[in-house]
Protein backbone atom coordinates (compact mmCIF):
# COMPACT_ATOMS: atom_id res chain seq x y z
CA UNK A 1 0.00 0.00 0.00
CA UNK A 2 1.43 3.29 -0.82
CA UNK A 3 0.50 5.99 1.49
CA UNK A 4 -0.70 9.37 -0.10
CA UNK A 5 0.89 12.61 -0.81
CA UNK A 6 -0.07 14.78 1.89
CA UNK A 7 -0.58 17.60 -0.32
CA UNK A 8 -3.90 15.42 -1.85
CA UNK A 9 -5.36 16.26 1.33
CA UNK A 10 -4.09 19.41 2.25
CA UNK A 11 -5.42 20.90 -1.48
CA UNK A 12 -8.57 18.68 -2.23
CA UNK A 13 -10.88 21.46 -3.46
CA UNK A 14 -13.89 18.97 -2.54
CA UNK A 15 -13.54 18.86 1.10
CA UNK A 16 -11.72 21.80 1.81
CA UNK A 17 -13.18 24.74 0.06
CA UNK A 18 -16.56 25.16 2.07
CA UNK A 19 -14.76 25.18 5.04
CA UNK A 20 -12.03 27.11 4.13
CA UNK A 21 -13.61 30.65 5.26
CA UNK A 22 -14.34 29.79 8.90
CA UNK A 23 -11.33 27.96 10.10
CA UNK A 24 -9.09 30.76 8.56
CA UNK A 25 -10.65 33.86 10.33
CA UNK A 26 -10.44 31.95 13.83
CA UNK A 27 -7.11 31.37 13.18
CA UNK A 28 -5.98 34.08 13.18
CA UNK A 29 -7.12 34.90 16.51
CA UNK A 30 -4.90 33.26 18.70
CA UNK A 31 -1.76 34.67 17.08
CA UNK A 32 -2.88 38.08 17.75
CA UNK A 33 -3.27 37.50 21.48
CA UNK A 34 -0.14 36.33 21.30
CA UNK A 35 2.22 38.35 19.71
CA UNK A 36 3.34 40.62 22.12
CA UNK A 37 4.51 37.55 24.43
CA UNK A 38 6.07 35.81 21.54
CA UNK A 39 7.45 38.99 20.40
CA UNK A 40 9.68 40.01 23.52
CA UNK A 41 10.35 36.27 24.54
CA UNK A 42 11.84 35.48 21.54
CA UNK A 43 13.84 39.19 21.51
CA UNK A 44 15.23 38.14 24.89
CA UNK A 45 15.63 35.11 25.67
CA UNK A 46 14.93 32.77 22.15
CA UNK A 47 17.43 34.69 19.88
CA UNK A 48 19.80 35.85 22.21
CA UNK A 49 20.58 31.69 22.87
CA UNK A 50 21.21 31.58 19.02
CA UNK A 51 22.99 34.65 19.28
CA UNK A 52 25.64 33.06 21.85
CA UNK A 53 26.02 30.10 20.07
CA UNK A 54 27.28 32.30 17.01
CA UNK A 55 29.69 34.54 19.42
CA UNK A 56 31.59 31.78 21.31
CA UNK A 57 33.06 31.05 17.78
CA UNK A 58 34.63 34.80 18.03
CA UNK A 59 37.29 37.01 19.81
CA UNK A 60 35.26 39.75 21.02
CA UNK A 61 36.38 42.41 24.11
CA UNK A 62 32.83 43.58 23.99
CA UNK A 63 33.75 47.37 23.24
CA UNK A 64 35.62 46.88 19.92
CA UNK A 65 33.45 47.01 16.60
CA UNK A 66 35.15 44.19 15.14
CA UNK A 67 35.08 40.63 16.08
CA UNK A 68 37.75 38.43 14.99
CA UNK A 69 36.77 34.45 13.79
CA UNK A 70 37.93 31.95 15.30
CA UNK A 71 36.14 28.66 14.85
CA UNK A 72 36.26 26.55 17.19
CA UNK A 73 39.39 27.12 19.08
CA UNK A 74 37.39 29.01 22.06
CA UNK A 75 36.39 25.64 22.81
CA UNK A 76 39.63 24.13 22.21
CA UNK A 77 41.20 26.70 24.73
CA UNK A 78 38.37 25.87 27.06
CA UNK A 79 39.24 22.08 27.48
CA UNK A 80 42.40 22.90 28.46
CA UNK A 81 42.02 25.59 30.96
CA UNK A 82 42.15 23.86 34.20
CA UNK A 83 39.54 26.55 35.63
CA UNK A 84 36.85 25.48 33.29
CA UNK A 85 37.68 21.42 34.44
CA UNK A 86 37.29 22.55 38.28
CA UNK A 87 33.99 24.45 37.07
CA UNK A 88 32.49 21.74 36.06
CA UNK A 89 33.58 19.24 38.45
CA UNK A 90 32.20 22.06 41.41
CA UNK A 91 28.88 22.15 38.97
CA UNK A 92 28.59 18.27 39.39
CA UNK A 93 29.14 18.65 43.39
CA UNK A 94 26.08 21.03 43.46
CA UNK A 95 24.31 18.91 41.21
CA UNK A 96 24.71 15.80 43.29
CA UNK A 97 24.67 17.44 46.95
CA UNK A 98 21.59 19.48 45.60
CA UNK A 99 19.84 16.59 45.38
CA UNK A 100 19.27 16.64 49.08
CA UNK A 101 16.92 19.63 48.32
CA UNK A 102 13.97 16.49 47.46
CA UNK A 103 15.10 14.35 50.17
CA UNK A 104 15.43 16.72 53.07
CA UNK A 105 11.85 18.43 51.76
CA UNK A 106 10.33 15.20 51.91
CA UNK A 107 11.15 14.67 55.47
CA UNK A 108 10.25 17.76 56.61
CA UNK A 109 7.72 17.93 54.87
CA UNK A 110 6.11 14.21 56.32
CA UNK A 111 7.10 15.62 59.83
CA UNK A 112 4.73 18.61 59.17
CA UNK A 113 2.06 16.94 57.64
CA UNK A 114 0.05 17.23 61.11
CA UNK A 115 -3.17 18.65 62.30
CA UNK A 116 -2.07 20.91 65.19
CA UNK A 117 -2.58 24.13 66.13
CA UNK A 118 -0.12 26.73 65.56
CA UNK A 119 1.26 24.56 61.91
CA UNK A 120 0.30 26.98 59.31
CA UNK A 121 2.49 29.31 61.43
CA UNK A 122 5.30 26.69 61.55
CA UNK A 123 5.18 25.63 57.97
CA UNK A 124 5.56 29.38 56.77
CA UNK A 125 8.82 29.49 59.52
CA UNK A 126 10.11 26.48 57.34
CA UNK A 127 9.25 27.84 54.26
CA UNK A 128 10.05 31.40 54.15
CA UNK A 129 13.68 31.30 53.20
CA UNK A 130 12.63 30.73 49.61
CA UNK A 131 11.57 34.18 49.42
CA UNK A 132 14.90 35.44 50.36
CA UNK A 133 17.27 36.72 47.77
CA UNK A 134 20.85 35.17 46.90
CA UNK A 135 22.32 37.95 48.07
CA UNK A 136 20.97 38.35 51.47
CA UNK A 137 21.39 34.15 51.88
CA UNK A 138 24.76 34.42 51.10
CA UNK A 139 25.19 37.12 53.74
CA UNK A 140 23.35 35.31 56.34
CA UNK A 141 25.92 32.00 55.73
CA UNK A 142 29.01 34.44 55.36
CA UNK A 143 28.40 35.44 59.02
CA UNK A 144 27.35 32.22 60.08
CA UNK A 145 30.51 30.84 58.75
CA UNK A 146 32.84 33.47 59.95
CA UNK A 147 35.82 31.90 61.22
CA UNK A 148 36.85 34.27 64.62
CA UNK A 149 33.22 35.29 65.41
CA UNK A 150 30.49 33.48 63.56
CA UNK A 151 27.69 31.28 65.27
CA UNK A 152 29.46 28.35 63.55
CA UNK A 153 32.51 28.88 65.27
CA UNK A 154 31.30 29.95 68.54
CA UNK A 155 29.06 26.72 68.83
CA UNK A 156 32.37 24.24 67.87
CA UNK A 157 33.87 26.09 70.13
CA UNK A 158 31.71 25.22 73.04
CA UNK A 159 32.19 21.44 72.60
CA UNK A 160 35.62 22.06 72.46
CA UNK A 161 36.30 22.12 68.75
CA UNK A 162 38.98 24.42 67.10
CA UNK A 163 37.24 27.44 65.07
CA UNK A 164 36.61 26.42 61.49
CA UNK A 165 36.74 28.87 57.99
CA UNK A 166 35.09 27.01 55.96
CA UNK A 167 34.86 29.60 52.91
CA UNK A 168 38.69 30.15 52.97
CA UNK A 169 39.18 25.99 52.86
CA UNK A 170 39.76 24.80 49.23
CA UNK A 171 37.81 21.40 50.18
CA UNK A 172 35.33 22.94 52.22
CA UNK A 173 34.37 26.16 50.55
CA UNK A 174 32.06 24.17 47.72
CA UNK A 175 30.26 22.01 50.53
CA UNK A 176 29.98 24.95 52.66
CA UNK A 177 28.45 27.30 50.13
CA UNK A 178 25.69 24.34 48.64
CA UNK A 179 24.70 23.47 52.16
CA UNK A 180 23.66 28.11 51.87
CA UNK A 181 22.23 26.77 48.80
CA UNK A 182 20.08 23.84 49.78
CA UNK A 183 18.58 25.65 52.54
CA UNK A 184 16.04 27.56 50.38
CA UNK A 185 15.57 24.76 47.89
CA UNK A 186 14.68 22.52 50.92
CA UNK A 187 12.07 24.95 51.75
CA UNK A 188 10.72 24.78 48.03
CA UNK A 189 10.94 20.92 47.88
CA UNK A 190 9.26 20.70 50.99
CA UNK A 191 6.32 22.89 50.27
CA UNK A 192 5.94 21.01 47.01
CA UNK A 193 5.35 17.84 49.20
CA UNK A 194 3.46 18.87 51.33
CA UNK A 195 0.96 20.27 48.66
CA UNK A 196 1.67 16.44 47.52
CA UNK A 197 0.44 14.80 50.48
CA UNK A 198 -2.96 16.76 51.12
CA UNK A 199 -3.29 15.34 47.50
CA UNK A 200 -2.90 11.38 48.74
CA UNK A 201 -6.22 9.46 48.85
CA UNK A 202 -6.53 8.40 52.53
CA UNK A 203 -8.87 5.48 51.30
CA UNK A 204 -5.51 4.06 49.91
CA UNK A 205 -4.29 4.58 53.12
CA UNK A 206 -6.52 3.17 55.55
CA UNK A 207 -6.41 -0.20 53.25
CA UNK A 208 -2.64 -0.59 53.66
CA UNK A 209 -3.17 0.37 56.96
CA UNK A 210 -5.81 -2.62 57.74
CA UNK A 211 -3.04 -4.76 55.98
CA UNK A 212 -0.32 -3.82 58.71
CA UNK A 213 1.63 -1.39 56.57
CA UNK A 214 3.11 1.41 58.39
CA UNK A 215 5.92 3.48 58.39
CA UNK A 216 8.45 3.54 55.98
CA UNK A 217 7.01 0.36 54.46
CA UNK A 218 3.72 2.85 53.92
CA UNK A 219 6.15 5.24 52.43
CA UNK A 220 7.47 3.36 50.31
CA UNK A 221 4.52 1.14 49.28
CA UNK A 222 1.38 3.50 49.20
CA UNK A 223 2.59 6.89 49.38
CA UNK A 224 5.97 7.74 47.18
CA UNK A 225 3.99 6.29 44.33
CA UNK A 226 1.31 9.11 44.98
CA UNK A 227 4.01 11.51 44.99
CA UNK A 228 5.38 11.11 42.24
CA UNK A 229 4.42 14.34 39.98
CA UNK A 230 5.31 15.81 42.96
CA UNK A 231 9.08 13.93 43.12
CA UNK A 232 9.59 14.92 39.48
CA UNK A 233 9.08 19.07 39.29
CA UNK A 234 11.01 18.54 43.13
CA UNK A 235 14.22 16.41 41.42
CA UNK A 236 13.84 18.44 38.23
CA UNK A 237 13.44 21.97 39.15
CA UNK A 238 16.58 21.02 42.09
CA UNK A 239 19.10 20.28 38.96
CA UNK A 240 17.96 22.95 37.03
CA UNK A 241 18.34 25.51 40.36
CA UNK A 242 21.88 23.83 41.09
CA UNK A 243 23.09 24.58 37.60
CA UNK A 244 21.88 27.83 37.62
CA UNK A 245 23.22 28.76 40.92
CA UNK A 246 25.17 32.02 40.24
CA UNK A 247 24.42 34.41 43.60
CA UNK A 248 25.91 32.50 46.56
CA UNK A 249 28.97 31.77 44.86
CA UNK A 250 29.42 35.57 44.03
CA UNK A 251 28.61 36.61 47.22
CA UNK A 252 30.78 34.69 49.28
CA UNK A 253 33.75 33.81 47.77
CA UNK A 254 34.00 35.34 44.22
CA UNK A 255 34.98 32.19 43.30
CA UNK A 256 37.63 31.94 45.73
CA UNK A 257 39.68 30.34 47.28
CA UNK A 258 41.81 30.53 43.94
CA UNK A 259 39.19 29.49 42.21
CA UNK A 260 38.09 26.57 44.02
CA UNK A 261 34.43 27.35 44.38
CA UNK A 262 34.23 28.78 41.14
CA UNK A 263 31.17 26.98 38.93
CA UNK A 264 30.79 27.43 35.20
CA UNK A 265 27.71 30.07 35.57
CA UNK A 266 30.13 32.54 37.96
CA UNK A 267 33.45 31.40 35.81
CA UNK A 268 31.30 32.29 32.49
CA UNK A 269 30.31 36.03 34.21
CA UNK A 270 34.61 36.47 35.64
CA UNK A 271 35.63 35.76 31.49
CA UNK A 272 33.07 37.71 30.29
CA UNK A 273 32.64 40.59 32.72
CA UNK A 274 36.11 41.21 34.86
CA UNK A 275 38.44 40.03 31.92
CA UNK A 276 36.20 41.26 28.41
CA UNK A 277 36.39 37.83 26.73
CA UNK A 278 32.73 38.06 25.31
CA UNK A 279 33.17 35.02 23.28
CA UNK A 280 35.24 32.77 25.32
CA UNK A 281 32.32 33.69 27.80
CA UNK A 282 29.79 32.58 25.19
CA UNK A 283 31.61 29.36 24.76
CA UNK A 284 31.34 28.74 28.07
CA UNK A 285 27.80 29.41 28.40
CA UNK A 286 27.08 27.45 25.76
CA UNK A 287 28.79 24.43 27.36
CA UNK A 288 26.29 24.93 30.62
CA UNK A 289 23.42 25.37 28.27
CA UNK A 290 24.35 22.18 26.32
CA UNK A 291 24.04 20.50 29.57
CA UNK A 292 21.23 22.12 31.23
CA UNK A 293 19.01 21.28 28.25
CA UNK A 294 18.91 17.65 28.69
CA UNK A 295 17.39 18.86 31.97
CA UNK A 296 15.09 21.36 30.31
CA UNK A 297 14.01 18.12 27.61
CA UNK A 298 12.80 15.83 29.67
CA UNK A 299 10.98 18.40 31.69
CA UNK A 300 9.41 19.00 28.59
CA UNK A 301 8.79 15.69 27.57
CA UNK A 302 7.04 14.64 30.68
CA UNK A 303 4.81 18.20 30.49
CA UNK A 304 3.85 17.20 26.88
CA UNK A 305 2.75 13.52 27.65
CA UNK A 306 0.90 14.64 30.78
CA UNK A 307 -1.04 17.07 28.26
CA UNK A 308 -1.82 14.50 26.20
CA UNK A 309 -3.41 12.44 28.98
CA UNK B 1 -3.67 10.98 56.62
CA UNK B 2 -0.03 10.10 56.84
CA UNK B 3 1.70 10.06 59.32
CA UNK B 4 -1.35 8.69 61.24
CA UNK B 5 -2.39 11.76 63.36
CA UNK B 6 -0.41 12.97 66.10
CA UNK B 7 -3.85 13.49 67.83
CA UNK B 8 -4.08 9.67 68.14
CA UNK B 9 -0.86 8.52 69.76
CA UNK B 10 0.00 8.28 73.67
CA UNK B 11 0.80 11.98 75.40
CA UNK B 12 4.69 11.40 75.98
CA UNK B 13 4.65 10.83 72.14
CA UNK B 14 2.77 14.12 71.46
CA UNK B 15 4.83 16.27 73.97
CA UNK B 16 8.24 14.85 72.42
CA UNK B 17 6.40 15.57 68.90
CA UNK B 18 5.95 19.27 70.01
CA UNK B 19 9.25 19.52 71.46
CA UNK B 20 10.73 17.91 68.27
CA UNK B 21 9.48 20.74 66.15
CA UNK B 22 10.08 23.76 68.37
CA UNK B 23 14.14 22.06 68.19
CA UNK B 24 13.66 21.76 64.90
CA UNK B 25 12.64 24.85 64.24
CA UNK B 26 14.93 27.05 65.81
CA UNK B 27 17.89 24.92 64.22
CA UNK B 28 16.63 25.84 60.72
CA UNK B 29 16.40 29.26 61.59
CA UNK B 30 19.69 29.61 63.83
CA UNK B 31 21.84 31.51 60.60
CA UNK B 32 18.88 33.94 60.32
CA UNK B 33 18.50 34.59 64.31
CA UNK B 34 22.64 34.92 64.52
CA UNK B 35 21.74 38.23 61.66
CA UNK B 36 18.73 39.11 63.83
CA UNK B 37 20.40 39.50 67.07
CA UNK B 38 24.20 41.01 65.80
CA UNK B 39 21.86 43.64 63.36
CA UNK B 40 20.62 44.99 66.93
CA UNK B 41 24.55 44.86 68.79
CA UNK B 42 26.47 48.49 69.84
CA UNK B 43 29.45 48.61 68.21
CA UNK B 44 30.97 48.67 72.12
CA UNK B 45 29.47 45.28 72.54
CA UNK B 46 31.35 43.78 69.44
CA UNK B 47 34.62 45.82 70.37
CA UNK B 48 34.31 44.20 73.68
CA UNK B 49 34.34 40.81 72.14
CA UNK B 50 30.33 40.29 73.28
CA UNK B 51 29.01 38.69 69.79
CA UNK B 52 26.67 36.23 71.15
CA UNK B 53 26.53 37.05 74.49
CA UNK B 54 23.18 38.96 76.09
CA UNK B 55 23.55 42.30 74.23
CA UNK B 56 24.63 44.94 76.85
CA UNK B 57 22.36 47.23 74.65
CA UNK B 58 19.70 46.63 71.89
CA UNK B 59 20.49 49.21 69.47
CA UNK B 60 18.03 49.73 66.94
CA UNK B 61 19.72 52.88 65.97
CA UNK B 62 21.79 50.64 63.44
CA UNK B 63 18.73 50.52 61.30
CA UNK B 64 18.73 54.00 61.59
CA UNK B 65 22.43 54.25 60.58
CA UNK B 66 22.10 52.34 57.48
CA UNK B 67 19.24 54.65 55.88
CA UNK B 68 21.31 57.29 56.80
CA UNK B 69 24.98 56.71 55.93
CA UNK B 70 23.98 55.15 52.81
CA UNK B 71 22.23 55.51 49.73
CA UNK B 72 20.09 52.21 50.76
CA UNK B 73 16.89 54.15 50.34
CA UNK B 74 17.66 55.03 46.63
CA UNK B 75 18.43 51.46 46.18
CA UNK B 76 15.29 50.45 47.43
CA UNK B 77 13.49 53.12 45.68
CA UNK B 78 15.32 51.57 42.43
CA UNK B 79 13.73 48.32 42.96
CA UNK B 80 10.55 49.04 43.49
CA UNK B 81 10.90 51.03 40.20
CA UNK B 82 12.14 48.36 38.41
CA UNK B 83 10.02 45.53 39.59
CA UNK B 84 6.30 46.81 39.48
CA UNK B 85 6.28 47.59 36.12
CA UNK B 86 7.82 44.42 34.89
CA UNK B 87 5.87 42.50 36.85
CA UNK B 88 2.60 44.41 36.00
CA UNK B 89 4.10 43.83 31.56
CA UNK B 90 4.84 40.00 31.99
CA UNK B 91 1.76 39.44 33.59
CA UNK B 92 -0.81 41.62 30.82
CA UNK B 93 1.24 39.78 28.06
CA UNK B 94 0.81 36.15 29.62
CA UNK B 95 -2.95 36.56 30.25
CA UNK B 96 -3.42 37.54 26.40
CA UNK B 97 -1.25 34.80 25.50
CA UNK B 98 -2.30 32.28 28.35
CA UNK B 99 -5.66 32.37 26.80
CA UNK B 100 -4.74 31.97 23.30
CA UNK B 101 -3.07 28.96 24.37
CA UNK B 102 -5.70 27.65 26.72
CA UNK B 103 -8.74 27.87 24.28
CA UNK B 104 -7.54 28.07 21.03
CA UNK B 105 -6.20 24.50 18.74
CA UNK B 106 -3.96 25.98 16.18
CA UNK B 107 -0.80 24.60 15.13
CA UNK B 108 2.48 25.43 16.89
CA UNK B 109 -0.23 26.04 19.95
CA UNK B 110 2.40 23.23 22.22
CA UNK B 111 4.92 24.49 20.51
CA UNK B 112 4.84 27.72 21.54
CA UNK B 113 3.67 26.75 25.03
CA UNK B 114 7.22 24.81 25.22
CA UNK B 115 9.63 27.72 23.83
CA UNK B 116 8.13 29.38 26.75
CA UNK B 117 8.56 26.89 30.14
CA UNK B 118 11.91 25.67 28.03
CA UNK B 119 13.21 29.57 27.78
CA UNK B 120 12.20 30.05 31.74
CA UNK B 121 14.64 27.04 32.45
CA UNK B 122 17.53 28.29 30.74
CA UNK B 123 20.98 29.46 32.11
CA UNK B 124 21.02 33.23 32.44
CA UNK B 125 24.43 33.05 30.92
CA UNK B 126 23.61 31.98 27.47
CA UNK B 127 21.54 35.42 27.06
CA UNK B 128 24.34 37.79 29.60
CA UNK B 129 26.09 38.90 26.54
CA UNK B 130 23.78 39.38 23.49
CA UNK B 131 21.17 41.13 26.15
CA UNK B 132 24.04 43.19 27.44
CA UNK B 133 24.69 44.43 23.96
CA UNK B 134 20.98 45.08 23.03
CA UNK B 135 20.85 47.24 25.98
CA UNK B 136 24.34 48.72 25.14
CA UNK B 137 22.76 49.07 21.37
CA UNK B 138 19.38 50.60 22.65
CA UNK B 139 20.33 52.86 24.51
CA UNK B 140 18.98 52.06 28.24
CA UNK B 141 22.48 50.18 29.49
CA UNK B 142 22.56 51.41 32.95
CA UNK B 143 19.02 52.65 33.05
CA UNK B 144 15.37 51.04 35.21
CA UNK B 145 14.60 50.34 31.39
CA UNK B 146 17.28 47.67 30.99
CA UNK B 147 16.46 45.86 33.95
CA UNK B 148 12.63 46.56 33.42
CA UNK B 149 12.40 45.37 30.07
CA UNK B 150 13.94 42.06 30.57
CA UNK B 151 12.72 41.14 33.55
CA UNK B 152 8.94 42.07 31.40
CA UNK B 153 10.04 39.54 28.61
CA UNK B 154 11.41 36.87 30.97
CA UNK B 155 8.98 36.63 33.49
CA UNK B 156 6.45 36.31 30.42
CA UNK B 157 7.68 32.42 29.96
CA UNK B 158 6.85 31.26 33.56
CA UNK B 159 3.45 33.80 33.84
CA UNK B 160 1.95 32.31 30.19
CA UNK B 161 2.73 29.02 31.50
CA UNK B 162 1.07 29.72 34.75
CA UNK B 163 -1.86 31.38 32.80
CA UNK B 164 -2.69 28.90 30.49
CA UNK B 165 -2.89 25.93 33.10
CA UNK B 166 -5.18 28.60 34.86
CA UNK B 167 -7.21 29.40 31.94
CA UNK B 168 -7.70 25.99 30.79
CA UNK B 169 -9.29 25.01 33.84
CA UNK B 170 -12.28 28.21 32.97
CA UNK B 171 -14.98 26.08 31.62
CA UNK B 172 -15.98 26.07 27.87
CA UNK B 173 -19.31 26.55 28.21
CA UNK B 174 -19.04 30.04 29.19
CA UNK B 175 -17.23 31.07 26.22
CA UNK B 176 -19.27 28.81 23.82
CA UNK B 177 -22.55 30.50 25.23
CA UNK B 178 -20.63 34.22 24.76
CA UNK B 179 -20.09 33.28 21.29
CA UNK B 180 -23.35 32.43 20.11
CA UNK B 181 -24.44 35.73 21.29
CA UNK B 182 -21.87 37.16 18.77
CA UNK B 183 -19.41 38.79 21.45
CA UNK B 184 -15.89 39.16 19.79
CA UNK B 185 -13.05 37.22 21.07
CA UNK B 186 -11.74 40.43 22.94
CA UNK B 187 -14.83 41.02 24.57
CA UNK B 188 -14.62 37.68 26.09
CA UNK B 189 -11.33 37.74 26.72
CA UNK B 190 -11.88 41.55 28.41
CA UNK B 191 -15.65 40.61 30.51
CA UNK B 192 -15.59 37.04 31.07
CA UNK B 193 -11.72 35.64 31.11
CA UNK B 194 -10.21 38.37 33.14
CA UNK B 195 -12.52 38.74 35.93
CA UNK B 196 -12.43 35.39 36.04
CA UNK B 197 -8.83 35.22 36.13
CA UNK B 198 -8.49 37.56 39.75
CA UNK B 199 -7.41 34.79 42.28
CA UNK B 200 -4.80 33.96 39.68
CA UNK B 201 -3.57 37.45 38.60
CA UNK B 202 -3.01 38.01 42.46
CA UNK B 203 -0.98 34.81 42.92
CA UNK B 204 1.04 35.52 40.30
CA UNK B 205 2.12 38.78 41.17
CA UNK B 206 3.08 38.29 44.19
CA UNK B 207 5.39 35.40 43.09
CA UNK B 208 6.92 37.15 40.19
CA UNK B 209 7.24 40.10 42.38
CA UNK B 210 9.64 38.43 44.81
CA UNK B 211 11.70 36.72 41.71
CA UNK B 212 12.54 40.36 40.40
CA UNK B 213 13.02 41.67 43.95
CA UNK B 214 15.73 39.36 44.63
CA UNK B 215 17.45 39.43 40.98
CA UNK B 216 20.96 39.98 41.71
CA UNK B 217 22.57 38.55 38.41
CA UNK B 218 20.91 40.46 36.22
CA UNK B 219 21.58 43.73 37.87
CA UNK B 220 25.12 43.24 38.31
CA UNK B 221 25.18 42.61 34.01
CA UNK B 222 22.97 45.88 32.79
CA UNK B 223 23.54 48.15 35.36
CA UNK B 224 26.11 50.28 37.46
CA UNK B 225 25.76 53.40 39.08
CA UNK B 226 23.88 53.64 42.15
CA UNK B 227 21.22 56.13 40.94
CA UNK B 228 19.12 52.70 39.58
CA UNK B 229 21.38 50.05 41.62
CA UNK B 230 18.58 47.56 42.98
CA UNK B 231 18.25 46.82 46.21
CA UNK B 232 20.16 43.30 45.69
CA UNK B 233 23.77 45.00 44.17
CA UNK B 234 23.69 47.75 46.22
CA UNK B 235 23.49 45.66 49.54
CA UNK B 236 26.27 43.62 47.66
CA UNK B 237 28.73 47.05 47.33
CA UNK B 238 27.82 48.21 50.62
CA UNK B 239 29.15 45.01 52.32
CA UNK B 240 32.29 45.76 50.48
CA UNK B 241 32.17 49.27 52.09
CA UNK B 242 31.29 47.74 55.44
CA UNK B 243 34.40 45.32 55.43
CA UNK B 244 33.85 44.06 58.87
CA UNK B 245 30.83 45.69 60.53
CA UNK B 246 28.85 42.73 61.09
CA UNK B 247 26.05 44.46 62.63
CA UNK B 248 25.75 47.25 59.99
CA UNK B 249 25.71 44.13 57.19
CA UNK B 250 23.41 42.34 59.18
CA UNK B 251 20.74 45.14 59.52
CA UNK B 252 21.32 46.18 55.83
CA UNK B 253 20.21 42.61 55.13
CA UNK B 254 17.35 42.40 56.60
CA UNK B 255 15.89 45.68 55.37
CA UNK B 256 16.65 44.61 51.97
CA UNK B 257 14.81 41.12 52.75
CA UNK B 258 12.03 42.48 54.39
CA UNK B 259 9.55 43.53 51.59
CA UNK B 260 9.35 40.08 50.34
CA UNK B 261 9.08 38.20 53.32
CA UNK B 262 6.40 40.54 54.79
CA UNK B 263 4.40 40.24 51.20
CA UNK B 264 5.08 36.33 51.60
CA UNK B 265 3.36 36.69 55.33
CA UNK B 266 0.56 38.80 54.44
CA UNK B 267 -0.37 37.09 51.02
CA UNK B 268 0.68 33.34 51.96
CA UNK B 269 -2.24 31.52 50.27
CA UNK B 270 -1.78 33.29 47.42
CA UNK B 271 1.91 32.70 47.08
CA UNK B 272 1.53 29.22 47.85
CA UNK B 273 -0.87 28.86 45.42
CA UNK B 274 0.97 30.12 42.80
CA UNK B 275 4.17 28.37 43.17
CA UNK B 276 2.21 25.32 42.86
CA UNK B 277 -0.16 25.92 40.47
CA UNK B 278 1.85 26.54 38.03
CA UNK B 279 4.47 23.38 38.27
CA UNK B 280 1.97 20.56 40.51
CA UNK B 281 -0.86 19.57 38.36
Amino acid sequence: MSTPEPSVFLESPVVVKPKRRAPRKINLVPWIFLAPAVIVFATYVVIPIFQSFWLSLYDWDGLSPTKKFLGLSNYTELFQDDQFWTSLKNNLYWLILFLLGPVVGLAIAIFLNQKIRAMRIVKSLFFFPFVLSGVVIGLVFSWFYEPAHGLLSTILSMFGLPAISPLSDEHWVTPAIIAAGLWPQIAYCMILYLTGLTAVDPEQIEAARIDGARGMKMLWHVIMPQLRPATFIAVVVTIIGALRSFDLVQVMTDGGPFGRSSILAYFMFQQSITNFRMGYGAAIAVVLFLIMSVFIALFLRHMIRNERT
Amino acid sequence: MFPAPIQNASAPKRYAYYAAIVIALLLWLLPLMAVLLTSVRSLEDLNAGNYWGWPREWKFSNYAEVFQSTPMLRYMVNTVIITLPAVAGAIALASLAGYALAKFRFRGNLLIFCMFVGGNFVPFQILMVPVRNMAVRIGVYDTYWALILFHLAFQTGFCALFMRNFISTLPNALLESARVEGANEFRIFWSIILPLMRPALAALAVLVFTFIWNDYFWALVMVQSDAVKPVTTGLSALRGEWVASWQLISAGSIIAALPPVAMFFLLQRQFISGLTLGSVK
